[in-house]
């Protein structure tokens, strides 16, 4: 590698070893505890503790409420992001930030002023549970808590796709005759295809890892609101092989997440 | 007959322009990069709303400041080929052609026998289950005529037509595009760059200066006028005072950046 010892040849071998010394040391940190819990756990107890109710009810609750919220965020999230990107008027400062305000907010936060809103003597909540709609501490505040927290990782997204298209598709579109719905149905979420699912991907992976919001507003009642991260943190004080089982699939699917979003975006580029 | 007054604030100008094309009649428009050109195309085919003035196409009118009325883009049956063509990159050929059909809700059959007819005519069968980025410069062009034609539009309007059509290919695309609008029988306006765009395709040239219509004639009247600096570097091989830059190759439209609302 060193042919010749200049000044700067000299220099540089130290330079790269200590480059690589931190990458290394910093790769180490972040796979050294993921590494750790395929370690601490033998792959028969680890299919023998997912058969445990616990982590079975755990691991469909938190799919299926995690399903439903990116649902229900690419529902109402495609039109905002797509007007948002498309539409220039008064006050869209003020909705971009207050849409991306859940990124910054502590969940904790985000609990509390959920259960302040929805809670039984909550602004909204008194009329609801008035009503025999109580939302606090039901399946229903799992899904209300992860929709709060991951919605801004779908716009934020999808905003940013849509606005990398150029607008003389959508022009061409309509003096073909394409009604401005037509031309959103037909052209501009079909070319935004990619970003949008990669957004819903993240957005449906930050829901499943929700823990704070959650356990403020939904509590952690088995099978109805004790998603895996509660799970986790409930059998990691009895059964910690049941919690090592749980953040194994868990990181499973962090991964499996990972390579979706790379596949989805590559391929169209 | 389609008879155009049209009245916008631009970043640094108000254009204004008056004008009329008979049916049959294909219109040219010359001008320097920002005079307006592309902007007027987009008024006229509703991509753009003007601040005033009046548009009429066959006795149906598109925009009447006074009357408050301003027909959609998408009910105006207007073709407008873009500069780079705008096809739309996740179809094929043949989905293209057929979009505007589909959004008329005409029936599937119908679509398929009415596409394969116009494929025929522009000659582009072969292609038509290619994805659109796979195609040539002339391609392209013929495909976005296709695109266009297949609609029966009272109105074409072609933004450089043949800018993205490589040197080679211009003469015999030319000829062709000229026929194809003589076929159609329906007032045409050309936006063009190349002398020889306004005197094989124009009936009628149209100098556009800061936004308005600075003169307006035959191309030849119109390109004998070599007093004219930008006429002079257009037409004439005589050395202009005010250089002429040809536009690039690819790229959108020729308006100003403000042409377009956010």
């Amino acid at each position: 590698m060193l042919r010749h010892a200049g000044r700067a040849r000299f220099w540089r071998a130290p330079l790269t070893l200590l480059l690589t010394v931190l990458l290394a040391l910093f790769l180490l940190f972040v796979t050294l505890p993921v590494a750790s819990l395929f370690l601490r756990i033998s792959p028969e107890a680890f299919f023998r503790s997912l058969a445990d109710p616990v982590v079975l009810d755990a691991l469909v609750l938190s799919l299926a409420t995690a399903t439903v919220s990116t649902v229900i965020v690419v529902l109402f999230g495609t039109p905002l992001a797509l007007v948002n990107a498309r539409c220039d008027y008064r006050g869209r400062e003020i909705v971009d930030t207050l849409t991306d305000l859940p990124i910054v907010l502590p969940p904790a936060v985000a609990g509390i002023a959920l259960l302040m809103a929805f809670g039984r003597r909550g602004v909204v909540g008194q009329y609801l549970d008035g009503s025999g709609i109580p939302v606090a501490f039901t399946t229903v505040a799992v899904i209300l808590a992860q929709v709060f927290v991951a919605s801004p990782f779908y716009i934020r997204q999808a905003r940013a796709s849509f606005e990398a298209i150029d607008r003389l598709y959508e022009d061409a579109a309509r003096t073909l005759g394409a009604s401005p719905t037509t031309v959103a149905l037909r052209i501009t979420i079909p070319l935004a295809w990619s970003g949008l699912v990669s957004g819903a991907i993240l957005s449906f992976a930050r829901a499943l890892g929700e823990f704070g919001a959650t356990i403020m507003f939904a509590g952690n009642f088995q099978g109805r609101t004790q998603t895996m991260p509660l799970a986790i943190y409930t059998t990691m004080q009895g059964d910690l092989t049941a919690a090592i089982s749980l953040a194994i699939v868990l990181v499973v699917i962090s991964f499996a997440v990972i390579a979706a979003v790379q596949i989805v975006t590559r391929r169209n580029i | 007959m389609l008879s155009v007054h049209a009245v916008r604030q631009l970043r640094d100008f108000v254009l204004d322009i008056t004008f009329s094309v008979r049916c049959g009649e294909t219109l040219v428009l010359v001008g320097e990069n920002g005079a307006g050109k592309s902007t007027v195309l987009n008024l006229i085919s509703g991509i753009l709303t003007p601040d005033g003035g009046e548009i009429t196409l066959a006795g149906r009118t598109l925009f009447s400041g006074e009357k408050l009325i301003d027909v959609p883009a998408e009910t105006r049956n207007i073709g407008h080929l873009f500069q780079s063509y705008a096809l739309f990159p996740h179809m094929t050929v043949f989905e293209n052609v057929a979009f505007g059909l589909r959004c008329r809700k005409v029936p599937r059959q119908e679509i398929a026998d009415t596409v394969a007819e116009q494929l025929r005519a522009m000659n582009l069968s072969d292609l038509s289950g290619v994805n659109v980025g796979r195609l040539s410069g002339g391609q392209r062009q013929r495909v976005a005529l296709a695109r266009a034609l297949v609609l029966e539009p009272e109105l074409l309007l072609l933004d450089e037509p043949l800018a993205a059509v490589d040197m080679r290919a211009q003469a015999a695309m030319r000829r062709e595009l000229r026929d194809r609008i003589r076929n159609a029988g329906i007032p045409c306006i050309i936006v063009t760059h190349t002398p020889r765009d306004a005197l094989e395709l124009g009936d009628r040239l149209c100098l556009i200066e800061e936004g308005r219509v600075a003169a307006d004639g035959t191309p030849e009247e119109v390109l004998g006028m070599q007093e004219n600096g930008f006429i002079a570097s257009f037409a004439g091989p005589r050395v202009s005072e005010r250089p002429y830059t040809p536009p690039p190759i690819t790229g959108h439209s020729q308006g100003p950046p403000d042409s377009r609302p956010l």
